[in-house]
């Protein structure tokens, strides 16, 4: 099965990641894929199902159990001309690999005034909503967006994960690529040689006249949801999918809000010294006088991700973010 | 797998070739290296001496931030840099930068980082040196990478991968012997052990028969060398090189060094040793040996060390004066070489400072 310039076809996420990294793997004999479990078994969401079998061991190949060992030999590879895309099996099990991320993968260029970059993608199946037992569920965005010279993606569609993921490949920097576990299996129409935004590009998802929902990654169907649900009760809430934590559309979602003159941040990870709390930083210092009300946010609480039987409370759903845009002032108007 | 670990173990004692009194000691299992590696091994320890000591100075003077001396550790990083090709990656650890000046790193360009400014310094792709890693042991799964890409390309590259008796505590250690291993990857991994990680005894470090020894649980050979003995150490590296060149994998070797000054200048040594244990490596002097040696083999006469010498001091002057002016790091550079192209909030940060030092400029 190999794309044609204007193939259709129904994708899952999954599938739709899977497409892409065989799609890289076919157009750059550099790219290279590896992590735990990648190969015979074709990782534990198979999203690199059949890479090796189709590319070989050289190309997609299981590694050791070793997260800082995985992002440091990739480091290496990078530095000597290879185009490694790794997995990290889940969100939280990525930590042990902190120390190379922030202290190499990251500054790598910049220690080396831009001669040795490193042009890798770390894998991330991230954030909650699976019934995931401990350590499965972190939301884990923050620390990577805080840490310059890194890009940080998290797509919500089966388009942009494909679209997004050979950008990634692609690109000379590093990125960390943050994959909605919850939305794996969501599925759509995907356009596979279809033209859409780059990396740093966010999107209007749907118009909206009277609020802004700003979402990404695993809240922005809960944002679209809460969208169809406002609109039958009369409220016109426009959705923005960032698509990229960094870099920051500030134009896009400056605008959007500018547009509405109220906004709701709704994202899973913890709200204290987050993602949501930028957002909600960079909108105000740009659109304060566009705003009609204090922007809210709907985050997950700040405890450690709950057990599956409880996730529901920690994740924001529809009723919540519809609370939210209700507490936005519509007095005033 | 197979229960035997024997072709695994270190020799029982660190392989010594030319003995502290200068005698070749008559190794069967080593060949003492040829006369003429020997004889440019000499001249490489002289300048490597000259260099440690002129930037101990240049510290003192304030004209470097910092220096981490490999004083007393010259024989192992002239190795390092001698068993190379250009084909071949060395991955330097902040106290190797006389191994660097071994692959032809300009030495000023080599302790730039170390003089104060914000960046490695030297182009790593001009002499495959890696830019020098600080936090420990970071540095060796990168190694692994290199080694393992060119290996995917059928290159016959060979990497260096350096570091300290501390740094062998380090999780990326571990990791790193166990990629190479389980990849195969050439790579040399090559522990100084100069029995201190600043004021940490070997004994708080490890309590492994050797650093030699860690190599077995991952299949990786090991092997213990005196690191005070010039020859030695490029019989053992050099066979570990010829070995991973050929595709036997990795290897690790342990150097038995001892760090003759405080870990940098801001570390006071004599809160935790003593100046006897200092004094007794004196006499294990890695230059003093080698030249010892030569003189008696009738290889080196005064003359031609008189131009080792000399050579030492047009680098030591070279030194001298690429670190005599003060860098002016410029504050604009600051946003360079975060990203490919710059976030548009970079770019915001950036004309911030423009801006402020526009304002600054008409003050003046
Ligand atoms: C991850 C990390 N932890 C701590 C330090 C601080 N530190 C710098 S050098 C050093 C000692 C290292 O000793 P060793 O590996 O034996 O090398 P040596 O300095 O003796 O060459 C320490 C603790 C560091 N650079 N990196």
């Amino acid at each position: 099965m190999t794309a044609t310039a204007t193939e259709h076809v129904k994708l899952t996420m999954a599938q739709a990641l899977n497409r892409a990294l065989r799609d890289s793997l076919a157009a750059d004999p550099t790219v290279v894929v590896f992590g735990e479990d990648v190969g015979a078994l074709g990782g534990v969401f198979r999203i690199t199902d059949g890479l090796t079998a189709e590319f070989g061991e050289d190309r997609c190949f299981d590694t050791p159990l070793a997260e800082s060992g995985i992002v440091g030999v990739a480091v290496g590879m990078a530095m000597n001309g290879l185009r490694p895309v790794v997995e990290m099996q889940f969100d939280a099990f990525a930590y042990p690999a902190f120390e190379q991320i922030v202290s190499h993968v990251a500054k790598m260029r910049n220690r080396t005034r831009g001669r040795v970059t490193l042009p890798m993608v770390i894998r991330i199946p991230y954030a909650g909503g699976i019934g995931g037992v401990e350590h499965h569920c972190d939301s884990s965005e923050a620390y990577y967006a805080h840490t310059p010279g890194l890009h940080v993606v998290a797509p919500a569609t089966p388009a942009d994960a494909y679209a997004l993921l050979r950008e990634a490949i692609a690109s000379p920097d590093p990125v960390v690529f943050l994959e909605p576990k919850k939305l794996y299996w969501s599925k759509e129409e995907v356009e596979l040689a279809a033209p859409v935004p780059g990396i740093g590009r966010a999107v209007v998802r749907r118009e909206g006249t009277d609020a802004t929902l700003i979402a990404y990654g695993p809240t922005v169907p809960v944002a679209l949801e809460a969208a169809a649900v406002a609109a039958q009760e009369g409220r016109s809430l426009q959705v923005v999918d960032l698509r990229s934590i960094v870099p920051f559309d500030d134009e896009t979602v400056c605008a959007a809000v500018r547009s509405t003159g109220r906004a709701v941040v709704v994202a899973e990870s913890s709200g204290f010294a987050s993602v949501s709390s930028e957002i909600v930083a960079r909108v105000t210092e740009r659109c304060f006088h566009s705003l009609h009300a204090p922007i809210r946010r709907v985050t997950g609480f700040d405890i450690p991700y709950p057990p599956p039987k409880l996730e529901h409370f920690q994740l924001p759903g529809v009723d919540r973010v519809l609370d939210a845009v209700d507490d936005l002032q519509w007095e005033d108007r | 797998m197979t229960g035997d670990a024997h072709h695994l173990l270190p020799s029982p004692e660190p392989v010594t070739l030319i003995g502290v009194d200068g005698q070749a000691t008559g190794d069967p299992g080593h060949a003492v290296p040829d006369d003429t590696e020997l004889v440019r091994g000499l001249a490489a320890l002289i300048t490597a001496r000259r260099l440690n000591d002129q930037a101990y100075a240049l510290v003192r003077q304030g004209r470097l931030a910092v220096y981490p001396s490999s004083h007393g550790q010259e024989a192992c990083q002239v190795a390092a840099a001698q068993v190379l090709t250009g084909d071949d990656w060395l991955f330097p650890t902040y106290r190797d930068t006389v191994a660097a000046v071994g692959r032809g790193v300009d030495p000023v360009e080599a302790l730039t980082l170390l003089k104060g400014d914000w960046h490695c310094g030297y182009d790593p792709y001009d002499h495959k040196v890696a830019p020098h890693a600080t936090p420990l042991a970071t540095q060796l799964p990168h190694a692994v990478g290199v080694a393992h890409a060119a290996r995917l390309r059928g290159e016959p590259t060979v990497v260096m991968a350096m570091c300290g008796d501390g740094g062998t505590s380090e999780g990326d250690f571990h990791e790193a012997l166990n990629f190479a291993a389980v990849l195969k990857a050439p790579v040399v991994f090559f522990v100084q052990n100069n029995e201190y990680a600043i004021s940490v005894p070997l004994a708080r470090q490890t309590a492994a028969p050797s650093l030699a020894h860690k190599g077995i649980g991952y299949g990786v050979p090991g092997e213990r060398v005196d690191g005070n003995d010039l020859a030695a150490l490029l019989a053992v590296l050099g066979a570990a090189v010829e070995r991973a060149r050929a595709g036997g994998g990795p290897q690790l070797i342990e150097a038995h060094t001892y760090r003759m000054q405080a870990h940098t200048n801001a570390d006071d040594a004599t809160r935790y040793r003593k100046d006897d244990e200092v004094a007794a490596w004196v006499e294990r002097d890695p230059i003093t040996r080698l030249e010892r040696h030569l003189r008696e083999r009738g290889l080196v006469d005064d003359e031609q060390l008189a131009g080792f010498a000399a050579t030492a001091e047009q680098l030591a002057a070279h030194v001298r004066d690429g670190l005599h002016r003060d860098i002016e790091p410029d504050p604009a550079k600051l946003f360079d070489h975060i990203y490919a192209e710059p976030t548009p909030q970079l770019r915001e940060q950036a004309a911030l400072v423009a801006d402020e030092l526009d304002r600054e400029g008409a003050l003046r």
